[in-house]
């Protein structure tokens, strides 16, 4: 079943030097479960196509529908969460009122509230640590707590913006797994933008290689890799073939270029 | 084997020396300051000594030139003790309310009494403008036109010399049968009103343009990213101005005491005191005036803590 569906997307933003073609021509077809990455140098349009799903920006061609609805009517019916590179956790806010954020506007009842802040803070590990102010928790703990914001209210989309783009290898690793994990028990549909070829391959079923100027998709990968993944799983031959393809991938696109 | 024993510090000790480490630099500073106020002093006073005695044909040792110069009635510059006890015998020394008349009223002669004159129109006048200014603050946030329209007024209202034209607002509202708390309070709402709108304005802008998306993804109103975002970020940035604010109120109203010959409040003290001679008069009011604003600025400061505090923005 096609969850997002991107026809011929075009957007250009006009800017005091001139128009930027940010997205150009982009058709991209997501079904319902699977987990897609966008990979691509800066500026190839990945933050652009998810802020337009996500209604955060207007196309200024073709056309995208999300579970078959405008991106506008499907974000009013609480299609997708959102997690931004930095966790844009509000500092006056404890992580458990954090995530109560989007249940109190979106209306939820007190008890309810708590329920779901108990639930999610369990799915990302962060029992105990509700009533703590972001600033006393690490980075990787402030990523998940970000990531528990978007889950807090059943949207069955996941877009991700290189959620993970600012911390340590290691952290990142296990959060990585964890991701998975959460994937795996949660049927969700993720989109997830990277800069790392080995993060995009570990976690995806499908790779969406971008090109940039204009901003384009140069090659959709599918992955063969099971769904069951452990971290070592990175060191078999079937990885690093597809790993190898996106790396092609991404030459291509830049050779383009010059 | 010989082991030196290391007793852990006790902890009254510690708290001893943290305290003495804190208050020794200040006490040092406000030695060297009195010390140079009563070079000063001597400096200024030793003149009219010397003038004295040179008309009654008499020799003055250096020692009773200092004594001289240090108990003058009225002293070019009062010395620091002079000050000191006037403020005491104007503040404990005297009673609140005496009997006049048969009636119970406020004693003239109480300092106490010209600084609650002063600072009831300061904080009346503090309240009036911090609402205004927030209130205008939260307009030109949210509407364009009052952006366009208004922050330029704002901006420009402040190049009006107020302190110079007080006199004739307060003589205008006078003539007007406004005398008073009023015309005071309206002064110092006028001086801490614009801090207070260009701190709230910059605060209900803090918000990053992440911050503002997260909302957007929510499908959150303009009413609800108010509460939840922009008037929280705001908070600091209030404080902040709030503690201008206050200190401007307070210049507000003493400035406005003057001009009508005001008979109360700290104003009305230096104006007298200047008007009779009276330095040691003058140098109380003074006194008095910068420990209300102090005061006044702890007071906000205190609440400034403990609320960011509880809003986790203190670390
Ligand atoms: N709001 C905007 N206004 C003008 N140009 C923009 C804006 N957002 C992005 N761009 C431009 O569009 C292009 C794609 O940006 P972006 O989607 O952020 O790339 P990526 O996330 O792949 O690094 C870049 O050239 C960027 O400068
Ligand atoms: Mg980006």
């Amino acid at each position: 079943m096609t969850v997002i569906s991107a026809k011929s997307l075009d957007l250009t933003f006009q800017t005091n030097d001139g128009p930027v073609q940010a997205l150009s021509d982009v058709s991209l077809d997501i079904n319902k479960g699977e987990f897609v990455s966008f990979i691509g140098p800066s500026g190839c349009g990945k933050t652009t196509f998810l802020r337009v799903i996500a209604a955060l920006e207007q196309p200024t061609g073709g056309s995208v529908t999300v579970n078959g609805m405008t991106p506008d009517e499907a974000r009013r019916a609480r299609a997708y969460g959102y997690v931004f590179q930095a966790a844009g956790l509000y500092p006056w806010r404890t992580i458990e009122k954090n995530i109560k954020l989007p249940l109190e506007i979106m209306g939820f009842s007190r008890a309810e509230q708590q329920e779901r802040v108990n639930n999610v803070l369990q799915l990302v590990d962060l029992e105990g640590f509700g009533k703590k102010f972001p600033w006393q928790l690490s980075g990787g703990m402030q990523q998940r707590a970000s990531i528990a914001r978007a889950l807090a209210f059943d949207a069955d989309i996941l877009l991700m913006d290189e959620p993970f783009g600012a911390l340590d290898e290691i952290v990142r690793d296990k959060l990585n797994e964890e991701l998975l994990k959460l994937w795996a028990r949660t049927d969700k549909t993720i989109c997830f933008v990277t800069h790392s070829i080995p993060e995009a391959v570990y976690l995806s079923t499908k790779i969406v290689v971008m090109s940039p100027r204009p901003g384009r998709i140069s090659d959709v990968i599918e992955s063969n890799l099971p769904r069951d993944r452990p971290l070592d799983i990175r060191d078999t031959p079937e990885f690093l073939a597809l790993a190898h393809r996106v790396r092609e991938g991404l030459r291509e696109g830049h050779a383009y270029d010059e | 084997m010989a082991v030196t024993e290391q007793h852990p510090p006790c902890a009254l000790c510690v708290a001893t020396q943290k305290v003495l480490a804190a208050v020794l630099p200040v006490l040092a500073v406000v030695g060297v300051i009195v010390a140079i106020w009563y070079a000063a002093a001597l400096g200024m006073n030793r003149g009219w000594t010397l003038d004295v005695a040179e008309r009654q044909g008499v020799e003055l040792t250096r020692g009773e030139i200092w004594r001289d110069a240090m108990v003058q009635e009225r002293p070019r510059l009062p010395a620091p003790h002079q000050v000191a006890q006037e403020l005491w015998t104007t503040t404990y020394g005297e009673d609140f309310f005496r009997e006049r008349r048969g009636e119970m009223r406020a004693n003239p002669r109480s300092l106490f009494f010209h600084a609650y004159q002063t600072l009831a129109p300061t904080i009346l006048g503090f309240v009036i403008g911090t609402l205004a200014g927030m209130i205008l603050a939260v307009a030109i946030v949210h509407n364009r036109a009052m952006d366009m329209s208004v922050m330029p007024w704002a901006i420009a209202s402040q190049t009006i010399p107020i302190l110079a034209i007080a006199p004739i607002v307060i003589v205008v509202l006078n003539a007007i049968g406004l005398v008073g708390l009023v015309p005071k309070s309206l002064i110092s709402a006028y001086l801490s009103f614009f801090p207070v709108v260009v701190g709230m304005v910059k605060g209900l802008r803090a918000p990053a343009v992440m911050d503002m998306d997260l909302l957007r993804t929510y499908s959150a109103s303009r009413i609800e990213t108010f509460w939840k975002l922009r008037l929280p970020a705001s908070v600091p940035f209030l404080f902040t101005s709030l503690k201008v604010a206050i200190a401007a109120a307070l210049v507000g109203t003493i400035v406005a005491e003057m001009p009508t010959g005001a008979r109360f409040g700290l104003g009305a003290r230096l104006l007298t005191g200047s008007y009779y001679g009276q330095t040691i008069q003058i140098w109380s009011a003074l006194f008095m005036a910068a420990i209300c604003a102090a005061m006044l600025v702890g007071l906000i400061g205190f609440i400034e803590r403990m609320t960011l505090r509880r809003m986790g923005l203190d670390r």
